[in-house]
């Protein structure tokens, strides 16, 4: 691990214990103090007030958990989807595969955002804000499974014409039991490449959701939610505390993308 | 060759078919569906409120609304937009123009840009030369669509060149794998040793083999560009099918929504299959 990796990695330590230490920094992200309306940072509020008197560093920290506890969730969910639709294509073979080949082409033939928007439009839009969060993530869970199933499946495919598993097919072991007992447990590397790689699209996904008014709704926080206070240039101008939210998202997604680089080197 | 395009266009028929019948699936299954809000108007008698439900009840059976979809798609028509009272189609017509100028543009920018960049990372090969690009793309990357167009907007400058800023790190990220593998093929050593010009070697040896691979860079490329003209266009004010997409999708317009996005599934195959031809013709015959 480089030195870069382990900043990252301290930097996604802190960020998350802040978060998860919400209730204590900031107890609440609702209340609404009407006589700090759009206020300055000061010592109560660290990162000002917005225009309806909520605390912003509140609003970041309650945010930073929305986004850092359900992003990972909602790509454990695609990866298990993956997990199960890869990995029995790959190993199956056949008609199965075939339809499941089709259906990650048919997925990611779609562009990712509209193929959200097409979904987050069918549901109901005018849902109470725990839904709506949880409505989200669960749409980008179901429809991002199919980049990570095309890599299962072509790792199942490699997996099961290995000479290890032609031995265990050979000894008599049971198609199902190969499978679960075999199998998956080997194809262990690349659930958690794909799961690791699933959480920032995920992030980036839902702030675009959200900045467009299809994501998390108000007044529960979340990154994207929280960018949408930087539509109005005037007032970020006037207030460049604003952007925090833009510089935490970007700081989190960067330190994911740097435990996730495999740097090849360069020709000599 | 000839298998491959048969494939291809195999698999843009089925996407158009399967896409179509899902879309229809979710447009009569979308709330609201059947429903007419001239039933609410006072003044009707039971006669003509009934008359009302009768032009709804044959699009009640999924297969017969899909039939009556596939009918209209072979003539051209896409339906009718509730939210914007005008025929899809039109619509469509009005607003692809701008979308496909400006992904043009993005996709172009976004090319150059990236592969610009790979060459001269692969080429100077200096201590830290890698540096300034991964940490350019590494931040691109980390930057929601949205915010890239929020920043362009308020420097006064055009979402196109958004658009530039959205592929170009996938594209000097997939470039520079590509060409630094190039660079440590047997051939290329062959070359250096026969003492070949750096640029020679570069240009003849590393990027001129490359270039089917490069080439498939269009097709992703035109994906990610279409994914990221909904919030550019969105955010600013560029009246596109982005734009027309999200006030669908916030209208809930499903019939133009599922049709925007058939239409986008079908553009960004036909790109991806073009690629793939273009890495079929290059490769050896069995």
């Amino acid at each position: 691990m480089t030195r870069t990796q382990k900043f990252a990695i301290a930097v996604l330590a802190i960020v998350t214990l802040a978060s998860l230490a919400a209730g204590w920094i900031a107890p609440s992200y609702s209340e609404q103090f009407r006589e700090f309306i759009s206020a300055r940072p000061s010592a109560k509020f660290p990162l000002g007030t917005d225009e309806l008197g909520r605390d912003r560093f509140a609003r970041l920290l309650y945010g930073t958990r929305v986004s850092l506890l359900l992003a990972p969730a909602a790509a454990l969910l695609s990866t298990l989807i993956a997990a199960l639709l890869g990995g029995t294509a790959g190993y199956l073979g056949g008609r199965w595969e075939r339809l499941v080949t089709s259906g990650i082409d048919l997925f990611l033939s779609l562009p990712w955002l509209f193929l959200l928007m097409a979904v987050r439009a069918l549901m109901p839009l005018n849902t109470s804000p725990v839904t709506s969060v949880i409505l989200t993530f669960l749409l980008l869970g179901c429809l991002g499974w199919a980049s990570p199933a095309r890599m299962v499946r072509a790792g199942t495919r490699t997996l099961a014409n290995s000479d290890y598993l032609l031995q265990a097919r050979a000894s008599g072991i049971a198609p199902a039991r190969l499978f679960w007992r075999h199998l998956l447990p080997n194809l262990k590397p690349i659930l958690a490449a794909q799961f690791w790689i699933s959480v920032p699209v995920f992030i980036l996904s839902e702030a675009n959701l959200s900045l467009l008014g299809l994501g998390v709704a108000e007044p529960l926080p979340s990154w994207g939610a929280m960018l949408r206070d930087l539509e109005n240039y005037t007032a970020v101008l006037q207030n460049p505390w604003m952007l925090a939210p833009a510089i935490l998202l970007i700081a989190v997604v960067s330190c994911l993308q740097l435990l996730l680089r495999t740097e090849e080197p360069l020709p000599c | 060759m000839l298998a491959v395009l048969i494939r291809q266009l195999r698999r843009i028929l089925l996407t158009v078919l399967l896409g179509g019948l899902l879309g229809a699936t979710l447009v009569r299954l979308g709330p609201g569906f059947g429903t007419d809000e001239r039933e609410l108007d006072n003044r009707l008698n039971a006669q003509s409120q009934q008359a009302i439900r009768a032009e709804h009840a044959s699009e009640n059976n999924v297969a017969v609304f899909y039939v009556r979809y596939l009918a209209g798609l072979v003539h051209g028509d896409l339906g009718f937009s509730r939210s914007l009272n005008r025929p899809v189609t039109e619509l469509l017509k009005e607003r692809l123009p701008l979308t496909l100028v400006s992904l043009a543009y993005g996709v172009a920018g976004g090319i150059a840009i990236g592969l610009g960049l790979a060459l001269v990372t692969v080429s100077w090969r200096a201590a830290g030369s890698n540096f300034i690009p991964a940490f350019l793309s590494g931040l691109c990357l980390a930057i929601p669509a949205a915010v890239i167009a929020l920043v362009f907007l308020w420097m006064g400058a055009g979402g196109r060149w958004a658009i530039a800023l959205v592929v170009f790190p996938h594209v000097y990220r997939y470039a520079k794998n590509l060409l630094v593998s190039a660079y440590q093929s047997p051939h290329v050593l062959a070359a250096q040793a026969k003492g070949l010009s750096g640029l020679r070697v570069l240009f003849a040896h590393v990027v001129l083999p490359a270039v089917p691979q490069l080439a498939a860079l269009g097709g992703i490329s035109v994906t990610l560009a279409f994914g990221a003209s909904i919030p550019i266009e969105v955010v600013s004010d560029s009246p596109g099918i982005g734009q027309l997409a999200w006030r669908a999708a916030l209208e809930r317009d499903l019939p133009l929504l599922i049709n925007i996005t058939i239409l986008i599934a079908l553009m960004t195959m036909i790109v991806n299959s073009l690629a793939d031809l273009a890495l079929a013709a290059r490769r050896p015959v069995e």
